[in-house]
């Protein structure tokens, strides 16, 4: 118990446990719609986009979040207009945009002489290194998000199962998916510091793959995803205090073992379940 | 006021603001590609539309230039007396069967709510009178029983009816159908057609696009044969009519006694085969 009780006693450690909440929750609840549409590619290239923008931010003293909010927002918005308007496809937009903008990231990273450590957190992840004022801006950019999702989850989840229908009663459509692929930069953003710019597209994905195993109702997705991104970031947390690993590592680690565990174990058709209670499901449905 | 070359079903003149639908010399395409030209068509009110012709002749074209969904390059487009588009919360659409997720974690009722949607407005939840009217479309349809069910776990037909249920929720007055009885068996077409015929008759516009001459004939009351152009267009009967059909096909229709076979729709047959295989599971 004292394992668990312990580190509260420490600011750092209370920073790092909102952190982890928030990250878990924000990023279940819009990797939900990222699962469902396909997005997951454009999660990871949007986590590697934001890195120029953190060091950039770095170099002129300003905070990360706002560099990597322009960057990872620029290069989301970047991506839907230039799929839209060219016959190249998404993921080859994608693939260009995703390895250029990182490339200037590392470019710029290389450049800077010196002591860079809190660079590289941004990288892997160190959720203990969130200041106070950090944690407020990613707070309220999470608020963001969660209020945005609020506003227009139906409309969201309508043009995600069905464009031409939702496009044809009147929703608008494109500018959604703009709307949606603003609302993963955000995510992002809020999440990098925690889990780094190469595992961030884990928490966007994992938490939602390993609650659509157990569910086919929309609501129940979202909420499961929400408890597993949360369990995974807090326990993840622990493990990297405890074991004085990085975090994100850790944290990517537990949603990881989760997943796994649902695709083994789960009741709707588990992969280690005898084949005869599988091939019942198969008929049911 | 242009007429196609068959005379359409329609006797009365009506102007183009009291159709439910009226194009006049559309010309309509994708990127440089061009699908459809020079297409004129009044459709009114309590229509039940066929749309037939050969794969690649413009059928899903036509349908999304109306829905709004492809906008024309020429030409002028009135649906329910508006700019398309304008009329969107009036107008329900419903996709081919193949460009569906059917894994997508919804339930029946879930989908049908979704007609509910756009007229509720942004940050609007679902209130009894939308829980009414989705339980109301589904018994209209005959699939109350199956509210709760993950859609993909319904046979063709049943997630069919669940689409039509929407259109029905959404308390659309067109109706737009891509290919809504392709890859079903005989009983379940004619299931659809009936639903759907119901829905004409309470004054409902109905246009469905399909590949089933013989469905074409039997169940729409007005055929629109394509082939880039509106190559005829009159009562259902037209859809049999071997100089219309060779015209529409150009070629690639083979007559063999009563039964008609269109050789370059293999893609029809596929689908069938595996909406079979789905009925064998039990669905």
């Amino acid at each position: 118990m004292d394992l668990v009780l312990e580190p509260l006693g420490y600011p750092i450690f209370i920073r790092a446990l909102v952190a982890a909440i928030l990250v878990g929750t924000v990023c279940a609840v819009v990797g939900t719609y990222v699962v469902l549409r396909g997005l997951a590619f454009i999660g990871d290239a949007i986590g590697h986009a934001a890195f120029p923008g953190v060091v950039v931010a770095f170099m002129l003293n300003a905070p990360f979040y706002l560099g990597a909010a322009i960057a990872a927002v620029g290069t989301a918005l970047s991506i839907g207009f230039v799929t839209r308007r060219t016959t190249l496809r998404a993921d080859t937009t994608i693939g260009v945009l995703f390895a250029g903008t990182f490339a200037l990231g590392i470019f710029l990273f290389s450049a800077i002489e010196g002591y860079v450590a809190d660079l590289f957190s941004f990288l892997v992840g160190n959720i203990l290194f969130i200041s106070f004022s950090n944690l407020i801006g990613l707070l309220i950019l999470g608020g963001v998000v969660l209020a945005a999702v609020a506003v227009l989850w139906k409309e969201l989840l309508y043009s995600t199962f069905d464009p031409l229908g939702a496009a044809a009663s009147g929703l608008p459509v494109g500018r959604l998916e703009y709307v949606l692929l603003t609302l993963v930069a955000l995510t992002i953003v809020v999440s990098v510091q925690a889990v780094g710019i190469v595992l961030v597209v884990a928490m966007l994905v994992t938490p939602p793959a390993a609650a659509q195993l157990l569910t086919v109702r929309f609501g129940r997705l979202m909420g499961l995803a929400v408890v597993f991104g949360v369990a995974g970031a807090v326990i993840g947390l622990y493990l990297s205090y405890w074991l004085d690993v990085a975090s994100g590592a850790s944290i990517v680690l537990v949603v990881t073992t989760i997943f796994l565990a649902v695709l083994a174990f789960n009741p709707r058709g588990g992969l280690l379940r005898p084949r005869g209670q599988q091939q019942r499901r198969a008929t049911a449905e | 006021m242009t007429f196609a070359p068959a005379a359409p079903a329609d006797t009365h003149v009506l102007s183009a603001a009291a159709m439910a639908v009226a194009l006049s010399n559309v010309a309509a395409g994708y990127h440089d590609r061009v699908a459809l030209e020079d297409v004129s068509l009044d459709v009114r009110p309590g229509s039940l539309l066929a749309i037939v012709g050969p794969n690649g002749a413009g059928k899903s074209t036509l349908l999304k230039v109306i829905a709004g969904l492809v906008p024309a390059w020429s030409g002028s487009v009135s649906v329910l007396g508006a700019a398309p588009g304008s009329a969107a919360e009036r107008i329900a659409y419903v996709p081919q069967a193949e460009l569906v997720d059917w894994h997508f974690p919804i339930t029946v009722s879930g989908v049908v709510m979704m007609g509910r949607y756009p007229r509720l407005g942004l940050a609007r939840r679902p209130g009894k009178a939308d829980r009414e009217a989705v339980r109301e479309a589904l018994a209209s349809v005959g699939m109350l029983e199956h509210a709760d069910r993950q859609i993909g776990a319904l046979s063709g037909g049943q997630r069919r009816r669940v689409f039509l249920a929407r259109a029905v929720a959404a308390d659309a007055e067109l109706f737009l159908l891509d290919e809504p009885v392709t890859g079903v068996d005989a009983a379940t077409q004619e299931d659809i057609m009936g639903i759907l015929a119901a829905n004409a008759s309470a004054g409902r516009t109905i246009i469905a696009t399909t590949h089933d001459l013989a469905c074409a004939a039997q169940c729409f009351r007005r055929v629109v044969a394509i082939n880039r152009t509106i190559v005829a267009d009159g009562p259902a009967e037209i859809a049999l009519d071997p100089d219309i059909l060779a015209r529409a096909y150009s070629g690639h229709l083979l007559v063999l006694g009563g039964n008609r076979v269109v050789l370059d729709d293999a893609h029809h047959h596929d689908e069938s085969a595996s909406e079979r295989h789905f009925h064998d599971n039990g669905g």
